[in-house]
């Protein structure tokens, strides 16, 4: 790995300690409820009801860290926090190994 | 009522620059999955083509910096949030085809493990960020930057590519929320998808992209180029002689 490629890594991982910026800001400007999923509950109070398709596929995959947080709707913001930066390496790790086994192949085949 | 409506439709169209699930009809998230499907295939084989192993280390780093870059939401006070891709910066240096593959696989993770991003909508996020994106990044690049070889018009020609590229994006996003209630209406005439006309949806998209995230996507864009024209000149997909 160059200097310059090592230097990019540590970028990257820095993003991610600070990445947990993007749910405080928007909670500080009282934006936050912009982030995460509208529930159905909230398109019925805005409209007065909730669209037939919308009902029916809005749960249509249940995400196992769903909004980037492991602890659940409601939980702390320390646990946020956490779960936030984690998610960033996991989101890191795993287009990082998709990637990396996908170029191998391709560039496998090519040689052959 | 109309005027809760409109605040709504801004703050909840926002984010939604990676749509959820219930929001596209069947007609318009099946072709989408398609289209995508059939961007993705073709640059695999470009790939399976032209990568070098001078490119691969920059791939991982290329999907890794645009999850991250996605996680950093941007208050516009009082209500809505958003977010720069990095999909520009991707297509000029490593190429649009290449950060098709790399843009997908990045919105297909958020989708599955993180649930940003619907399933069912998977086609039309890739389309809107993973395939629209890059190619209007990367053409915006180089028609801008002309024959230039590194100075000041390169840079601005990085700036609006980020810039165009992020806001035509949203563009789309705002077409295909906004053609949903004319194409799909229950009985009643209640619209059965995301509820908004296209002379709500579009400009909701399109404007508060303009205004802000496409901004920062140009920044960002400008920034990253200007450290690669000095530390890794050669490796610049959309700068290389040999390129097409």
């Amino acid at each position: 790995m160059t200097v310059f490629q090592k230097k990019l890594w540590i970028g990257l991982v820095v993003m991610a300690i600070l990445s947990p910026l993007g749910i405080y800001l928007p909670r500080r400007f009282g934006a936050e409820d912009a982030w995460g999923e509208w529930g159905v509950e909230t398109i019925r109070k805005m409209l007065g009801y909730v669209p037939e398709g919308m009902r029916r596929m809005a749960d249509f995959w249940k995400a196992p860290v769903a909004d980037y947080n492991f602890g659940g709707e409601g939980s702390a913001f320390s646990i946020q926090v956490l779960s936030y930066i984690i998610s960033g390496l996991i989101g890191i790790a795993a287009g990082g190994v998709v990637l990396y086994a996908l170029s191998r192949v391709l560039m496998k085949r090519k040689i052959r | 009522m109309c005027h809760e409506g409109a605040a709504f439709v801004v703050f909840y169209l926002e984010v939604t620059m990676h749509i959820p699930d219930g929001y596209l009809s069947p007609q318009t998230f099946i072709p989408l999955y398609g289209v995508s499907a059939g961007f993705i295939g073709l640059a695999l084989r470009k790939m399976k083509k032209e990568l070098s192993h001078k490119q691969i280390p920059y791939l991982a780093m290329a999907a890794a910096f645009s999850f991250l870059i996605m996680m950093f939401n941007i208050p516009i006070p009082g209500g809505t949030s958003g977010h720069a891709v990095g999909g520009a910066i991707i297509a000029i240096l490593l190429g649009p085809w290449v950060a098709v593959v790399a843009l997908s696989v990045v919105l297909i993770i958020q989708a599955l493990i993180f649930g940003d991003g619907g399933i069912t909508a998977i086609g039309a996020n890739c389309f809107n960020m993973a395939v629209v994106m890059p190619f209007v990044s990367y053409w915006t690049f180089r028609i801008i930057r002309g024959k230039e070889k590194a100075g000041l018009r390169t840079l601005a020609a990085s700036f609006l590519a980020g810039y165009v590229g992020l806001s035509v994006a949203a563009l789309f996003a705002g077409i295909e929320f906004g053609i949903q209630p004319i194409i799909a209406a229950g009985p009643d005439g209640r619209p059965l998808y995301a509820p908004y006309p296209l002379s709500v949806a579009v400009p909701a998209m399109a404007f508060q992209h303009m205004l802000l995230f496409s901004v920062i996507e140009g920044m960002v864009t400008a920034m990253l180029l200007k450290h690669f024209m000095k530390n890794e000149a050669e490796l610049i997909y959309a700068m290389r002689e040999d390129r097409d």
